[in-house]
């Protein structure tokens, strides 16, 4: 593990301690409910935790992505719904933060970093997931205005935001380099929020259809150059895809320490099932690729905060990612099945834990999509 | 208003506690914390200088170890700590602990000193009365609200079945029980600046107390037997129930 500074092993004390207080009971609730918990929404800004890797000058405390990592892995093993708040946050104000104006800045980071603002990403389009240069939307000028229309969908948090960052097509001719990135503020005409998606988990927040019908945008809020912002954004996934990859590792260690927890007390043929070799050896290779994963995901949050744009930390974050979603997925099932018939009921937590283990897999790029990164790089010349 | 608190380290609530062959406490790899009274007593200070202005010191005895706990405090907004951290104070002996905690107090003034009414390790709740007959200063025991005024505090304490209202005149000792209030945790901005507060360290020798031997020794430690498995009564619910009752009067003579 990488050395920790005494602040961020003061940060990771505050927030295991926060997750096993506040967070863990409220995580099958939440899952039942599927209301969107402002009560966590509240907790986070009283703690500032939404401001961790914001500058001190946009009122932020000053951290980088190896803090956010800390916070998100001990925040995802009281409650993931509660992580997806904490990711979602940095996730929807990233590129502001690094492509954005000092005006853009100024306006926008201290009240994101506060709490006071929730802010959603909008990229993905009902045609356009991985190939997201497909995308259909479209930002015409007009005079001081761009003009856009579409429509997205799978947008966090898109019913609570208060603030979009949104990729429209400036130039379709030019593919890639013809996508820009727009804020987009609430309540803005024309921009409306459609139906809410029925998830397999994680549903309390709120993923949603969001669509654009003539949404006049001030000029000033293009974010970046006219162009550049999916290049950017795409770059800046670099920084993103550890927080996800922590949120996996924090899944991962929580089904461990439950299914642990659980062979050593279930007795069958007279004695605790941890006595069977056949659960010790299921139990060591969840805890290996537990460790494993951590030790991936901090190395690239590590370089990440070093230089987000060089070649090694994009492939660090891309194997972290890759990796521990895959490895969540594999220790959340593993973990239902240390519990048997009684994992999966939804009385107990495993259940939960394998579903919203799934889409750390999907999201921020397909893991297969990380391989094709991970490739590319290996067999560029 | 000056506020001092007092404050020890102890093992983690959650933590499981097992025992070196020679009956001593393991301390490998367990969990340390703010023993969680006086974290409430963390909290009450905090709260009366937001309201009332002043400053929060945090005051406690122990190894170095300790500075984790109190720069914890320091994160939640306390503004600066002394810590005496000194092998020749033996933390069983509250005797010393308190003659340590009273020389710091005695250095500056004190409008009023808070603690935890017990440490949940030893479960003696030796110290705080020690300390106030020390500094003979009045004390009230076990607060769960704490109003001050006019140079007074009014507390409203627990007592067995029923609760009391008291009121002392300041520089007082109060000790908090539980629901007293719920601690705040240490905010990250909290966290930034409790690096660059001051934390004082200092010796047993620094602070002139005069501790001589230790009269306190743990000679061993041992865990409560391990729980019974239950009584399983079966047979016709007539004669279960007469079973139940028979048990309830001579064995277990609560009825």
């Amino acid at each position: 593990m990488i050395p920790l500074t005494e602040e961020q092993q003061m940060l990771q004390a505050m927030v295991r301690r926060m997750a096993r207080e506040k967070l863990k009971p409220r995580a099958a609730e939440i899952d039942n409910t599927g209301e969107f918990p402002w009560d966590i929404v509240e907790l986070f800004r009283e703690n500032g935790l939404f401001g961790i890797h914001f500058p001190e000058e946009y009122g932020g405390s000053g951290g980088g992505v190896v803090d956010l990592c800390l916070a998100v892995e001990e925040v995802a093993q009281g409650c993931s719904d509660a992580a997806v708040i904490l990711a979602g946050q940095a996730l929807g104000s990233k590129l502001i933060l690094l492509s954005g104006s000092e005006e853009q800045k100024r306006k926008y980071l201290p009240r994101i970093a506060s709490g006071e603002f929730i802010p959603a990403f909008a990229l993905t389009e009902p045609g356009a997931g991985s190939d997201n240069v497909s995308m259909q939307s479209r930002a015409v000028r007009d005079g001081d205005y761009y003009v856009i229309n579409g429509r997205k969908i799978f947008i966090t948090h898109a019913d609570v935001a208060d603030i979009f960052t949104l990729f429209a097509k400036t130039d379709p001719e030019k593919k890639a380099r013809g996508i820009s990135a727009f804020i987009i503020n609430k309540g803005t005409p024309g921009l409306g929020i459609g139906k809410i998606e029925k998830k397999m988990a994680h549903k309390g927040n709120h993923a949603c259809e969001v669509i654009l019908e003539d949404v006049r945008v001030p000029r000033e809020n293009l974010v970046g150059a006219e162009g550049e912002g999916f290049m950017e954004a795409m770059k800046i996934l670099t920084t993103s895809r550890p927080v996800t990859a922590a949120r996996a590792v924090g899944l991962a260690q929580v089904a461990l320490d439950e299914a642990v927890a659980y062979a050593k007390t279930r007795v069958q043929f007279g004695q605790p099932i941890a006595k069977f070799q056949g659960i010790q050896f299921m139990l060591a290779d969840m805890a290996i690729k537990v460790e494993a994963a951590r030790q991936l995901v901090y190395n690239a949050a590590f370089l990440a905060d070093r230089d987000y744009k060089s070649k090694e930390a994009q492939r660090a974050s891309s194997m972290a990612k890759c990796f521990a979603t895959d490895t969540a997925m594999q220790v959340t099932c593993d973990a239902v099945q240390v519990f048997g018939g009684y994992g999966y009921m939804r009385e107990y937590p495993v259940e939960r834990l394998m579903r919203e283990a799934k889409v750390t897999q999907i999201v921020e790029g397909t893991n297969q999509v990380q391989r094709v990164v991970i490739a590319r790089a290996l067999l560029e010349d | 208003m000056q506020i001092a608190v007092c404050l020890k380290q102890t093992f983690d609530t959650e933590a499981k506690i097992k025992l070196t062959g020679d009956g001593q406490i393991d301390s490998a790899g367990v969990n340390l914390i703010i023993n969680p009274y006086d974290e409430f007593a963390v909290e009450e200070a905090l709260r009366l200088k937001e309201k009332l202005g002043g400053e929060v010191v945090v005051v406690s005895v122990g190894p170095a170890q300790v500075q984790e706990s109190v720069r914890q405090a320091l994160a939640m907004g306390a503004d600066r700590a002394v810590l005496v951290s000194d092998p020749a104070v033996a933390p069983s002996d509250h005797s010393q602990v308190a003659a340590v905690l009273a020389k710091v107090l005695q250095s500056e003034p004190f409008d009023l000193i808070l603690s935890g009414w017990v440490a949940i390790d030893d479960n003696a709740a030796q110290v705080p009365a020690r300390l106030a007959e020390k500094l003979n200063l009045p004390q009230v025991n076990m607060a769960v609200k704490i109003e001050i005024g006019g140079g007074k505090a009014t507390v409203t304490r627990e007592a067995e079945g029923a609760t009391e209202i008291v009121e002392v005149p300041l520089p007082a000792i109060i000790t908090a029980q539980k629901g007293l209030n719920e601690p705040r945790y240490p905010s990250l901005k909290g966290i930034m600046q409790a690096k660059k507060k001051e934390l004082k360290l200092l010796t047993a020798a620094d602070l002139g107390a005069e501790l001589g031997a230790s009269q306190v020794k743990i000679l061993q430690y041992s865990l409560p037997p391990a729980r019974q498995a239950g009584k399983k009564i079966e047979g016709e619910p007539v004669d279960s129930a007469r079973e139940l009752a028979r048990l309830l009067r001579e064995e277990a003579k609560v009825i």
